[in-house]
């Protein structure tokens, strides 16, 4: 039986009420889920509002990553409320000074505009399965078309129309989503690890390179699963995409931490002292070594020498999957680091993780691993490879 | 002439039945979704009208309550910390505090203090319980330069950063300035544990919502003192109404030239100390 909440050791002076840390592995998972729907739609964006064309293998099914993932957002939060029951009063009675009390209305908006644009999207499936299919999945399908099976050009450039202008509002729905979550950070003045007007562009860009990274890793595993051949086009296009925006990532994350460091205010002897001793393993060895020196050395390196082929393939799933681990210790850094420092300036404190707990180590890894299931459904009720999805030729 | 004013109260009648209808409508919908409308009207109305109160001629528009802390008269006691847990049922452990007193010792040769409070394992050990609350006599044989308590409680801010986080209003500053907490209403989020500067603010794991010094509201609406002020040995704490210059309160920031904790953060807190030094956290 563990305990009922856990307990942090502490060195130095702390409040007595600081020994619980209010915050856990759970909104860890939070921002990163959220960062890899705003990544998700990043890519899918590319192709559909900037007419990428060395996307398209992965911009239909990057929407619907970003649907699952975006479908379980809520669920860390609710996990972690005392009172899931009540959750709906932040949406009810928004107090509107809170930069907490507007994620209701902007998760709830943005579901609904994935939902509209994966509906557009698969309209002409739908219609096609009402027409074709049998038994329950095409009386579904046939709800699902609202009784129109107009699949003319004029149709289909109608619903283009659609489909662009979803996305381009899409965009500032997810990074401003994201964006969001990093001012509920870097606006609380009470912790000087979180207190920066840089957070919510760390979170930002740090958003877009594990989205990248984690279309990266499932559309090449889907390639195998599906025993179909990588297109090395678009993998190529992705590890630039990455390569870039792990620049930008990197250059502000320096900057925020410089900041820091070098303002050097009130409490910083005990920032270094963090700095120094339980932040040297989760970020410098594994944030920034593991995670991001290495995967931008190795990507460098194929883009030099022009790698193509497995040896292409496998360094950059290999490169994405050290991506993917560097947002996460990013986030949990962030998170957990923040209360890991005493808000006396004057003390460290231990963060233990339990593991069977609502708020432990299982159920943050469901958590995480909830969408892939989902995505693995869906994929399969919506197949976003090849022609499936694309319009049927109108007769 | 008298016609054109029949059809402009005509119209003034119609748009003001539109609006009332319009106020009805909305409020229908907001009432039948949760039946928050009498929560919210209990925080806004008057503490005698909303009958929320324990007393029902308390009229908390009369009152602007403060605190101060001597702590040149504290002595560790640390009677105030049981009494608090007592009187609020505060979780009886070393993890859950709405007051506190950390002690602050300057040995000879040291720059720095060493600090320590009742929830330390030092003093735990000393006490034999984490439902009793005791200073270790560790400084005994120790060549002690200087040394002094300083209690700590809710600042009451009157910017409170915890109320300004809060995402459903749960939280909120009363008319006679103390922040409270409506423990039927707050979700549990611990956004406000995480904005307070001071540590004030705890999550009580009985009730699953937030929790912290409400200056014993059930007391002072009464008339009485709250609790640790009550048993305080020495009258280290001091109570009363800002807006009465003959209270104990308005005496002591009167008489006194007293500071806040860490005014920088803008929360303009109202507990004044008395005799503070540099190294207080």
């Amino acid at each position: 039986m563990e305990p009922l909440f856990e307990l942090a050791t502490h060195s130095g002076t702390v409040y007595p009420n600081e020994t619980v840390f209010p915050w856990t592995v759970l909104i860890v998972v939070y921002p990163y889920i959220t960062g890899l729907v705003a990544g998700a739609f990043t890519v899918s964006s590319m192709y559909h509002v900037f007419g990428m064309q060395r996307f398209k293998p992965v911009a239909k099914f990057a929407l619907l990553t970003a649907l699952c993932f975006m479908i379980f957002v809520p669920m860390p939060l609710l996990l972690h409320l005392g009172h899931p029951e009540r959750a709906l009063n932040a949406v009810l009675t928004p107090h509107w000074t809170s930069a907490m009390a507007a994620f209701g209305y902007f998760a709830g908006f943005y579901v609904i505009l994935l939902v509209l644009e994966v509906w557009f999207m698969f309209r002409p499936y739908f219609v096609r399965l009402a027409q074709q299919g049998t038994g329950l999945v095409r009386t579904l399908c046939r709800v699902l078309c609202l009784d129109s099976y107009d699949l003319s050009d004029k149709a289909m450039s109608y619903d283009d129309k659609w489909i662009f202008a979803l996305a381009v509002i899409g965009i500032p729905g997810a990074h401003g989503l994201h964006g969001y979550v990093g001012f509920l950070f870097g606006s609380l003045k009470s912790r000087e690890w979180w207190s920066s007007d840089l957070m919510p562009v760390v979170f930002l860009f740090s958003a877009v390179i594990s989205g990248v990274a984690l279309l990266i890793v499932l559309y090449v595993l889907s390639c195998r699963l599906r025993r179909v051949a990588v297109d090395l086009g678009c993998l190529k296009g992705l590890a630039y995409v990455l390569w870039g925006f792990m620049m930008f990532t990197l250059v502000l994350e320096g900057l925020e931490f410089a900041n820091i460091v070098y303002k050097a205010r009130e409490g910083i002897e005990t920032i270094m002292e963090y700095v120094k001793g339980p932040l040297v393993v989760p970020f410098f060895i594994v944030q920034f070594a593991i995670g991001a020196v290495t995967p931008i050395v190795v990507i460098s390196y194929l883009i030099w020498r022009g790698t193509t082929g497995k040896a292409l393939i496998a360094g950059v799933t290999a490169s994405a999957v050290l991506v993917l681990i560097s947002v996460m210790m990013m986030r949990w850094n962030v998170v957990i680091g923040g209360q890991e420092i005493s808000k006396t300036g004057q003390g460290l404190l231990n963060y233990h993780m339990l593991i069977f707990h609502r708020e432990g180590l299982l159920t943050a890894a469901a958590v995480v691993g909830a969408p892939l299931v989902l995505l693995a459904l869906l994929v399969r009720l919506l197949p976003p490879w090849g022609e499936d999805a694309t319009p049927a030729p109108s007769t | 002439m008298k016609e054109s004013k029949t059809s402009l109260v005509a119209r003034r009648e119609f748009l003001s039945k539109l609006g009332r209808a319009a106020a009805c409508a909305g409020a229908a919908v907001s009432a039948g979704a949760v039946g928050v409308v009498q929560n919210v009207a209990a925080k806004s109305g008057s503490a005698e009208s909303a009958g929320s109160f324990p007393t029902s001629n308390y009229d908390w528009t009369k009152h602007r309550w403060g605190f101060g802390v001597d702590a040149t008269k504290c002595i560790g006691c640390l009677r105030c910390v049981e009494a608090c847990k007592r009187e609020n049922a505060v979780p009886g452990d070393a993890h859950h505090f709405r007051t506190w007193v950390e002690r602050y010792v300057y040995l000879e040769g040291e720059d720095r203090p060493h600090i320590d409070s009742q929830h330390d394992a030092v003093n735990i050990k000393a006490s034999g319980s984490e439902k009793e609350y005791r200073f270790a006599n560790q400084y005994k044989d120790a060549k002690v330069e200087k040394a002094f308590f300083v209690p700590k409680l809710c600042n009451h801010c009157t910017h409170p950063a915890c109320v300004q986080v809060c995402p459903t209003g749960a939280t909120y500053r009363t008319e006679d300035g103390v922040v409270l907490i409506d423990h039927k209403y707050c979700i549990g989020c611990q956004y406000c544990v995480q904005a307070c500067p001071y540590g004030a603010r705890f999550f009580n794991h009985e009730k699953q919502v937030s929790d912290k010094c409400t200056w014993c509201y059930h007391r002072i609406t009464k008339g009485l003192q709250p609790a640790c002020v009550e048993v305080c040995p020495v009258g280290a704490r001091i109570f009363g109404d800002l807006d009465d210059r003959r209270s104990p309160i308005s005496q002591f920031v009167r008489n006194n030239r007293v500071r806040v904790l860490k005014p920088e953060t803008g929360n303009a807190p109202n507990v004044f100390y008395l005799g503070l030094d540099k190294d207080v956290v």
